[in-house]
């Protein structure tokens, strides 16, 4: 078992030994259950899916629905498979928690951004905008310039950066270290910040 | 608003005395010098306490050879050790930032009577 699921709580600050005050961001990292395993005889790869967060019984599609009856498991909010050595150590229906992690870990936290609605190209694609104002220029500050040349090749490029919707997409910030883990509480403490507004699903994978 | 202290339920230290901005106060910090610790004063005036929980912090202010020193501590840093609180300070105000504009006698801190 390589990772966890969890809901970002927020930000704050925690005192490292040396009494030196570190940014820390907080995870509700499970109580996760295992849903389902994937070995190599089954399924070719050896994973464990695990489910994380509560919803309604009646907006799980039937199937689903049906699978979680038979084996006895809650209606989870999001389920996502992670690596595993060893998937057979655990059965369907076991809670997997934050006593994953232990302080001093590097881990990588996949999350979604927040979304920025349609954005110019500055702020999108950090453009520095059209020089000064002077020369009788104006309305032209955070506009993005040319977009390509002229008669050749007539056309605008595929790919050119431009405004539009911004944020909502999947973000990986790697390299996070576990400063603080309470397990009675399924808390990890990440030093520095992660994708995602407050109380949105974040997953934890280690990487150490 | 999200805190860790709500979250753990813990608490701010409570082996201060009472201080208040305008208050003098010597504060004893721990200093690390190689592999020795020992304990340095800071005396100076609180001129603001800000925040909440966690995020509480204390600026003290001092004058040290003429030049003004402003010193922020966060209020339960292990790297204080202890606080005397030395004359309690009569203001007005929450901030003393306007003490940063005045020099000498201007910005001498009235003590109160108890």
């Amino acid at each position: 078992m390589n990772g966890l699921l969890g809901k970002k709580l927020g930000m704050s600050s925690i005192f490292d030994s040396n009494g030196i005050i570190i940014p820390v961001t907080v995870i509700q990292a499970g109580p996760c259950k295992v849903v389902r395993l994937r070995t190599a005889e089954t399924d070719g790869y050896e994973a464990l899916t695990i489910g994380f967060g509560e919803r309604k019984e009646k907006n799980l599609p039937n199937p689903t629905k049906v699978y979680y009856k038979k084996n006895g498991l809650p209606a989870f909010q999001v389920v996502k498979e992670f690596k595993s050595g060893n998937p057979n150590s655990l059965k369907i229906g076991d809670d997997v928690t934050a006593e994953l992690f232990k302080e001093g870990d590097k881990v990588k936290v996949k999350g979604k951004s927040k979304g920025k609605g349609f954005q110019g190209v500055m702020k999108r694609h950090g453009f520095g905008g059209v020089g000064g104002t002077t020369h009788g220029q104006s309305d032209r500050l955070r506009a993005p310039g040319s977009i390509g040349s002229s008669s050749y090749p007539s056309r605008v490029f595929k790919g050119q950066r431009m405004a539009g919707r911004m944020g909502h997409e999947n973000v990986t910030v790697r390299n996070l270290k576990v400063v603080k883990v309470v397990a009675e509480k399924n808390l990890i403490f990440v030093k520095g910040a992660i994708p995602g507004a407050v109380n949105s699903i974040v997953e934890i994978i280690k990487t150490s | 608003m999200f805190s860790i202290n709500n979250l753990l339920e813990t608490e701010n230290r409570t082996d201060y005395p009472d201080f208040h901005p305008g208050d003098h106060v010597k504060v004893y910090v721990k200093i690390i010098e190689g592999d020795k610790e020992r304990e340095q004063p800071y005396e100076g005036d609180v001129i603001s306490i800000r925040g909440s929980k966690e995020n509480k912090t204390f600026i003290v202010r001092k004058i040290s050879n003429g030049v003004g020193v402003e010193r922020i501590f966060p209020f339960n840093s292990p790297k204080i050790t202890k606080i005397e609180l030395l004359k309690r300070g009569d203001v007005r105000r929450a901030k003393l930032f306007y003490l940063r504009k005045l020099s000498g006698k201007a910005a001498r801190i009235k003590t109160k009577k108890s």
